[in-house]
């Protein structure tokens, strides 16, 4: 990253890159609404003595706790909320010499794959800002694309990180379950997402991955593993590695414009030394329903605490019973998709349907697991596009729920299975990105993202959108 | 009437009052009398992105239960989500167990036996306290209600029982040998207030089941199911039938008050908790919990009758409280004489202690003083009027028990040389013995004189009696 060695030189002095930065969000914020909350006074930070990070500029999503920042998660049920703790990825960030420059935008509580859904409105893909910017991460994707900031942490739970970086032409990884520390992030399915980096190249979403992975006590589903520095993994050269090409990911309803952009990436990694082939997992066509039920039962219940009583929206509690309260606060306070994936979530645990559909759920989930460890005995990693389509315009399918659902068919069953994924720009098809996934065994990161960098090299696309301040 | 026997169940919920911390997180478990809200965190009133982390010894703590009531421990559980909107829940939801069908305790079966009669325990497991809600004025009276969350998170232990109980009298007795169990094996302090809650359900033949709630003490668990059972007699006799409901037992007006139907019973919609693992117990972890128990109410019943020789009967009183117990076993140590010790405890140290209204664990009275004194007792250094006023204030101010006598009783003359100096010194001092005849308190002089030529290692009060004993003999041979 040539951003790093400007600064640390001192060719770029740190006051003078916060400054332009500050000036990059003043003027593309209008247009883009990458940001909910833009941390007042960033660019004014000051760093002793330059860790990690180097003092680049690091965008967070809104549903990650910092203390005394506005956190809304894009609802209105948790406007001026003010988290009384920090993240531990928060803190990871800090320590590291990051410079948080604020909260970015994302659909209402991390449960949509436009951005549209957010209580704050739509964020704009920085490519054309007609269409959507993927989602949920859709603010830190479009920001990260716009140079408003170089770094950025989304989360992803069925695609959330690598379908806007897909539709702005980022990179995004997706972290295996337990690398990372879910203390601070507001739940949405805990046993589904994970906090993960998204950059504009591969060298910074492993610069990033280092600063926040690793073993935290306050997180039991995190994983006590040796640290490790991924900007080693960074090694020039595939000889040797297997690959293998999903056919179920490469199914139905892929846009004919998307799969020939995957087909040529394929080339290059067999010019690269690497072995590809096809290989099919059938169990994956049964993940999208298995999602969408275990992601909306673990909803309806981590959204319950939502009562406008202790934090967030609260109404004059005059003359209310507390349950009619309660009803009120949630009428008011939630937007429709997220009173959908409740309601649907309530109704899937609900005694008499937990067994036929919540049961049967777990059910797929542990095949699809099985379906993969048996693949990742035969390859080093799989390969498929991560989004089916190309970024739609804003308002094209918001009105249609299932159709939207469609568009995570090819995010979602890593979720399911806790592995590592990282989306990478592999092309340009009339002026859109379109993003390939790279899926590596359970901690295999390291594996993915030396993938990721020999076809960033190879490709070097030199991705500008239209509406930027990045020099490239 | 009185064929109507009633078959009762108890749900009972004890606070794991030996834990520091909470059940989730790392506030103080020592919630009691301190200004609302202030023993709290982000994952106790459930903020958004706070996350559980499972207390290792309120896991230890419960495998001691389990263990303690003889029940199978699960070697593979879980934690679910109990999912219900009310107030004093922060999550609105709250983490416990899965009750129903599929569903894995921490530990299944086992039993307690009240008095030959047996009370099989159905389920033992874990989960979270709600908070406390506090209503300005009255429930009734009041406008609006306050919440407390210091108790939020605090680690419950829910015990059921099978419905083996067949009388209000039995259901407190059962209450009380499990108080006096949990209290044993150190995880419970009953005196605290609201420590140990129960739910009854109760039902005569012919009837519905009837669950009543909010039982706060033993006392009410009686009352309760007494006027309930009182309550349904009356129902069948009069023909009206029970139904199946919930009622609320009001310990002020002393009446259970119907809550709810059953037919709308919720539905909890549980699920397992994604953000607890689910839990492998170990055989490290069974033994570790085994390591740490304490020689239990019945087995130590059993070691007093058969290694001490006490009557069971004695040894009941003598376990029914652990403190109690263990000041016994402490004394025994000390003095040995096992039977003795039991009986003076029982006649002497109790009467004492319930008089002066101090509890055996308020007493300030050490183990190894009241043995001395009750050796001292026995070897007649002391009356037991004056053991009894000195034992007063060694419980009431922990002073030292003072026998007159002050050098230790290892030091003591041996009675056959404390035999030759009060002959010396009768036949030294003849005109002093003649004047002891005649006159008794003369014969303090001559107790001077021994004590002193005995260097102060004789107890005066026993040299009086030899001395005496010895006017006597002298007049007996004049006769």
């Amino acid at each position: 990253m040539k951003l790093i060695q400007e600064i640390e030189s001192g060719s770029l002095p740190l006051d003078e890159y916060l400054a332009r930065k500050a000036e990059a969000i003043a003027k593309l914020e209008p247009i883009l609404n990458s940001f909910i909350t833009v941390v007042k006074g960033f660019e004014k930070s000051r760093i002793e003595r330059l860790g990690l990070l180097k003092g680049l500029t690091v965008a967070i999503k809104d549903n990650i706790c910092m203390e005394g920042i506005e956190t809304t998660c894009g609802s209105l049920i948790l406007r001026g909320y003010k988290p009384s703790y920090d993240a531990t990825v928060v803190e990871r960030i800090k320590k590291n010499s990051g410079v948080i420059t604020g909260k970015t935008n994302m659909d209402e509580f991390a449960m949509g794959s436009t951005t549209e859904w957010s209580a704050f409105g739509p964020t704009r893909n920085p490519w054309d800002p007609c269409r959507v910017p993927g989602g949920s991460s859709g603010g830190s994707a479009a920001a990260v694309a716009s140079g408003e900031s170089d770094l950025a942490l989304g989360s992803d739970t069925g695609g959330s990180i690598r379908c806007p970086a897909s539709f702005c032409g980022v990179v995004g990884l997706k972290p295996t379950y337990g690398l990372v520390s879910r203390y601070g992030l507001i739940a949405y399915a805990n046993s589904l997402e994970q906090i993960g980096p998204i950059a504009r190249d591969v060298y910074g979403c492993a610069l990033l991955l280092t600063a926040i992975a690793g073993y935290d006590p306050r997180d039991s589903t995190s994983i006590d593993r040796s640290y490790t520095d991924y900007r080693y993994a960074l090694i020039e050269g595939l000889e040797g590695f297997r690959l293998g090409v999903v056919r179920e990911l490469l199914g139905e309803g892929v846009d004919q414009r998307v799969s020939s952009c995957i087909e040529e990436s394929i080339y290059r990694f067999e010019s690269l030394g690497a072995t590809v082939e096809e290989v099919s997992i059938p169990s994956i066509s049964f993940a999208l329903p298995a999602y969408y039920i275990i992601a909306m039962a673990e909803a309806s219940s981590n959204l319950a605490r939502y009562d406008g009583v202790r934090y967030g929206m609260s109404l004059s509690a005059r003359d209310y019973d507390w349950s009619r309260y309660y009803e009120d606060v949630r009428s008011r306070g939630f937007g429709l998709e997220v009173k959908r994936r409740i309601i649907l979530g309530a109704y899937v645990l609900s005694a008499g349907y937990y067994d036929r559909y919540y049961i049967k759920a777990l059910k797929v989930r542990t095949l699809i697991k099985k379906g993969f460890m048996e693949v990742f005995k035969r390859f080093d990693a799989l390969i498929g596009p991560s989004m089916p389509i190309l970024p739609f315009r804003i308002g094209e399918k918001i009105e249609d729920p299932l159709e939207l659902y469609m568009c995570d068919i090819d995010t979602v069953p890593v979720n399911l299975a806790g592995l590592p994924a990282i989306s990478i720009p592999c092309g340009l098809v009339d002026d859109l990105p379109v993003g390939l996934q790279i899926i590596g065994s359970y901690f295999c990161e390291d594996t993915i993202l030396r993938i990721a960098y020999n076809l960033e090299a190879a490709l070097d696309l030199r991705l500008k959108p239209v509406f930027s301040e990045v020099c490239v | 009437m009185s064929e109507l026997k009633p078959i009762i169940g108890l749900e009972v919920h004890c606070q794991l009052t030996n834990l520091r911390s909470k059940l989730f997180c790392s506030c103080s478990a020592d919630y009691r009398g301190k200004p609302p809200n202030t023993n709290i965190c982000p994952v106790c009133i459930g903020e958004p992105g706070s996350l559980p982390v499972l207390n290792r010894e309120a896991l230890i703590s419960v495998l001691k239960v389990a263990i303690a009531l003889k029940a199978d421990i699960s070697r593979f559980t879980y934690f679910s989500r109990k999912n219900y909107f009310y107030p004093d829940l922060p999550k609105n939801f709250q983490i416990s167990q899965y009750d129903g069908a599929g569903g894995i305790p921490i530990a299944r079966g086992g039993s307690i036996d009240i008095g030959g009669r047996i009370v099989r325990i159905r389920r033992i497991q874990l989960e979270e306290d709600p908070g406390r809600i506090v209503y300005e004025g009255t429930i009734t009276s009041s406008t609006g209600l306050l919440m407390d969350y210091n108790r939020s998170g605090i680690a419950l232990v829910e015990i059921v029982t099978e419905p083996d109980i067949t009388s209000p009298r039995e259901a407190r007795v059962f209450l009380e040998k499990l108080r006096s169990l949990l209290e044993y094996i150190g995880v419970f302090d009953g005196s605290l207030e609201g420590a140990m809650r129960c739910d009854a359900n109760i039902s005569i033949p012919g009837g519905g089941r009837v669950e009543i709630k909010n039982i706060s003490s033993f006392h009410d668990v009686e009352k309760a199911l007494s006027f309930e059972l009182a309550r349904q007699k009356q129902r069948m006799v009069r023909g009206l039938g029970v139904i199946r409901e919930t009622r609320h037992w009001d310990p002020r007006r002393r009446i259970t008050v119907s809550l709810r139907v059953k037919e709308e019973e919720q539905d909890y919609r549980y699920f397992p908790e994604p953000d607890l693992p689910p839990i492998i117990v170990t055989d490290a972890l069974i033994e570790e919990a085994e390591r740490s128990m304490p020689i239990l109410p019945y087995e130590k019943i059993d070691l007093y009758v058969s290694k001490y020789g006490l009557s069971r009967g004695l040894a009941e009183i003598l376990v029914s409280s652990k403190d109690l117990s263990e000041l016994y076993d402490k004394i025994v140590e000390c003095y040995g004489k096992p039977g003795r010790v039991a009986s003076w405890l029982i006649e002497d140290l109790l009467p004492l202690l319930d008089k002066l209204g101090v509890g055996v664990k308020d007493s300030k009275a050490k183990p190894e003083d009241i043995a001395y004194l009750l050796k001292s007792i026995d070897e007649g250094l002391i009356d037991r009027s004056r053991a009894l006023s000195m034992l007063r204030s060694m419980v009431l101010e922990g002073s030292r028990p003072v026998i007159v006598f002050e050098h230790s009783l290892e030091s003591r003359i041996s009675l056959v040389e404390l035999d030759r100096i009060i002959s010396e010194v009768v036949e030294a001092e003849g005109k002093a013995f003649q004047d002891a005849i005649r006159n008794p308190k003369a014969l303090n002089y001559l107790v001077g004189l021994v004590v002193k030529r005995c260097g102060g290692r004789a107890d005066p009060r026993e040299v009086y009696k030899l001395l005496s004993k010895k006017v006597r003999e002298y007049r007996r041979s004049r006769r």
